[in-house]
C-alpha cells in the first residue's frame, strides 16, 4: 500500500526535490481515497486536517451564499493539491469542495505530516518550501480574477488630435431606418 | 480626399479612394450573446474575389453613424459572405445590433496581417483565447481544421467571464470533434458548470503540449494577452514562436493617419497580428 503511495509521490511535483526518506516519511501519513460525484467532502469552516493529490477527476470550490446557487470559484484536477488551509493556524476550511466528476485522490493526514514537520525542520522546511509556489500562484490566479479581464474596460480618454476627430453621433434608435 | 459618408450616394463599384467602401448586403444577424452578435454580409456576384487570410480585419461602415475595424470570423475556404462577430460596446456596434437582412453596410477591406498558419504547418498549434478574442481567432481554428492533417496537436484554452459569455458553443463542440482538443475555463459558474474554473493561464501552466514544436496564437483582452504570454513563456514556448493580435482604436486603416500607432508600429498597417517577439518592449511599457 505505502509503495503504491510512495510511487505517485516520487513523480508529483509538489514533492519534487525531496528525498526518498522524506516521501516514505509523508507516505506513512496517506491514504488512496474516492468522492462519487456531488459529493463535498471538504466543508467550510471544518478542521482543515487533510489535503489532496488529485489523481483523477474535478473537485469545485464553492462558495456558499445564502438565498442562491453556490458560486465556483476554482476547481482543481488531476495532477492538482486540493487544499493548503492544514498548513497555517486556525487550520480551518475557508470553501466547500464537491466532487464534479468520480475523484480518485491520495489524502494525506495533515496533524500526521505537521507532526513529522515539526520533528524534523528539514523535513517541514522542504515541505513549505514546495507549497509556498502553489499558494502564490493560487494568489496571483485569485488577483487575475478580480481584474475581470474579460470585462468592457472603462474608455480612456481621446488623445485630441490636432484636427480634432469627428464628434461621436448618439447611438440610434432600434427602428433606425438606416 | 472626401469621405462618403451618405450610403445613398455610394457607388456598387469599388472606386479608386480606398476610403470609399463597398456596399454589402446583410444577410443574417445571429445573436450568439446578451452583447455580441454576428453579422453575415455580402456583395452579390464580387464575393468570389474576395479573399482574406485568418486575422485579418474589415472597416465597417454603419451608415450615419461611424465606422469601426472588425475581425473577420468566417471560414477562409468558404467564399460567398462575409462573418464578423461583434460586441456592442458603443455607438457604432451598437447601430449594427440592430441591422436586419436587407440592410446595406459599408466595407472596406481585408487589411492587416494574419495568424501565421502556413508556417504552423507540421507543428502543433496552440491558441488561447479571451471573451470576444476567440472571434479573430475563428478563421484561423477553422483553417487548421480544414487542413487537419498538416497540423500536430491542435489546442484550444478559452477563457471567459462565465459559461453564459461563452462564444460559439455548438461550434466548439463540433470543432472537438474534427480533432481539436479544447479546455474551457471561467471565472465564476454555477454548480451546473463542469468545465474548469479559473483564469486562462492556468490552462496553460497544466497543458501537455510541446513547447519547442509549438506555434501559440493568443487574442484577447490586453492584460489578458500579458499574462498568457508569460504563461506560455514559462512553460518554454520560444516568444519567437508566439503571436498576439492587438487592438487600438483606428481610423483609416490604412496607415495613414496614426490613430493606431503603438509605440513604432501601426496596428492597422504592422498589425493586428504581430510576433510577441516584435512588440515585447511595448506591452511592458505604461502609457502605450
Ligand atoms: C484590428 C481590430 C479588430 C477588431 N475586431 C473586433 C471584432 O472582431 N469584434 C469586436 O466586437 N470588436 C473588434 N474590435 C474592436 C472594435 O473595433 C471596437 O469595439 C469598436 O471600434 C467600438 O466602436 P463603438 O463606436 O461601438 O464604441 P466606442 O464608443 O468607440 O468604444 C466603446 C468602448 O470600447 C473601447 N474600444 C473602442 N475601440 C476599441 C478597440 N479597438 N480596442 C479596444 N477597446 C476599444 C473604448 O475605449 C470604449 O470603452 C477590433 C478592433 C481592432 C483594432
Amino acid at each position: 500500500m505505502i509503495k503504491g503511495l510512495e510511487h505517485v509521490l516520487d513523480v508529483h511535483p509538489i514533492f519534487a526535490g525531496m528525498d526518498q526518506e522524506t516521501r516514505h516519511l509523508i507516505a506513512g501519513c496517506g491514504k488512496n481515497v474516492v468522492h462519487e460525484p456531488g459529493d463535498y467532502f471538504i466543508r467550510e469552516g471544518d478542521e482543515a486536517n487533510v489535503f489532496y493529490l488529485i489523481r483523477h477527476g474535478r473537485a469545485a470550490l464553492e462558495v456558499h451564499v445564502p438565498g442562491r446557487e453556490p458560486i465556483v470559484i476554482a476547481t482543481a484536477g488531476e495532477n492538482e493539491v486540493l487544499g493548503w488551509a492544514w498548513l497555517t493556524p486556525p487550520y480551518r476550511w475557508h470553501f466547500d469542495v464537491r466532487a464534479v466528476e468520480q475523484i480518485r485522490a491520495v489524502s494525506i493526514d495533515a496533524v500526521c505530516l505537521r507532526a513529522k514537520c515539526k520533528a524534523d525542520p528539514a523535513v517541514g522546511f522542504a515541505f513549505y518550501k514546495n507549497f509556498t509556489p502553489l499558494i502564490a500562484s493560487r494568489l496571483d490566479a485569485t488577483r487575475l480574477q478580480l481584474i475581470d479581464v474579460y470585462g468592457q474596460p472603462k474608455a480612456a480618454p481621446e488623445p485630441e488630435l490636432e484636427s480634432g476627430p469627428p464628434a461621436k453621433p448618439a447611438p440610434p434608435k432600434p427602428a433606425d431606418p438606416q | 480626399m472626401t469621405y462618403v459618408k451618405d450610403g445613398a450616394s455610394l457607388e456598387r463599384s469599388k472606386t479608386d479612394d480606398p476610403m470609399v467602401p463597398d456596399l454589402y448586403e446583410v444577410k443574417s444577424l445571429l445573436r450568439e450573446l446578451d452583447d455580441t452578435f454576428t453579422l453575415t454580409v455580402s456583395l452579390p456576384g464580387q464575393m468570389e474575389q474576395f479573399r482574406f487570410s485568418p486575422g485579418q480585419f474589415n472597416m465597417l461602415y454603419k451608415f450615419g453613424v461611424g465606422e469601426v475595424p472588425i475581425s473577420i470570423s468566417g471560414d477562409p475556404g468558404a467564399t460567398g459572405e462575409l462573418v464578423h462577430t461583434i460586441r456592442n460596446v458603443g455607438p457604432v456596434t451598437d447601430a449594427m445590433s440592430y441591422l436586419r437582412p436587407g440592410d446595406m453596410i459599408g466595407v472596406r477591406g481585408p487589411y492587416g496581417s494574419s495568424w501565421p498558419v502556413e508556417a504552423a504547418v507540421g507543428k502543433d498549434v496552440v491558441i488561447v483565447a479571451g471573451g470576444i478574442g476567440l472571434a479573430p481567432l475563428r478563421p484561423a481554428i477553422l483553417h487548421c481544421l480544414n487542413h487537419r492533417d498538416q497540423y500536430g496537436d491542435l489546442v484550444l484554452y478559452y477563457g471567459a467571464r462565465s459559461p453564459s459569455e461563452m462564444l460559439y458553443e455548438r461550434e466548439i463542440e463540433r470543432w472537438r470533434r474534427r480533432g481539436l482538443h479544447v479546455e474551457e475555463t471561467v471565472d465564476h459558474a454555477e454548480p451546473s458548470w463542469t468545465g474548469h474554473v479559473g483564469v486562462v493561464t492556468h490552462l496553460i501552466d497544466r497543458g501537455d503540449f510541446h513547447p519547442d514544436k509549438t506555434l501559440a496564437f493568443v487574442c484577447g483582452p490586453e492584460i489578458m494577452m500579458r499574462y498568457a504570454v508569460q504563461a506560455l513563456t514559462d512553460s518554454k514556448v520560444p516568444d519567437t514562436q508566439i503571436y498576439v493580435s492587438m487592438e487600438r482604436n483606428m481610423k483609416c486603416a490604412l496607415g495613414f493617419c496614426g490613430r493606431c500607432q503603438y509605440g513604432p508600429v501601426f496596428i492597422c498597417r504592422d498589425g493586428p497580428v504581430f510576433p510577441y517577439q516584435k512588440i515585447a518592449p511595448y506591452m511592458k511599457t505604461r502609457e502605450i
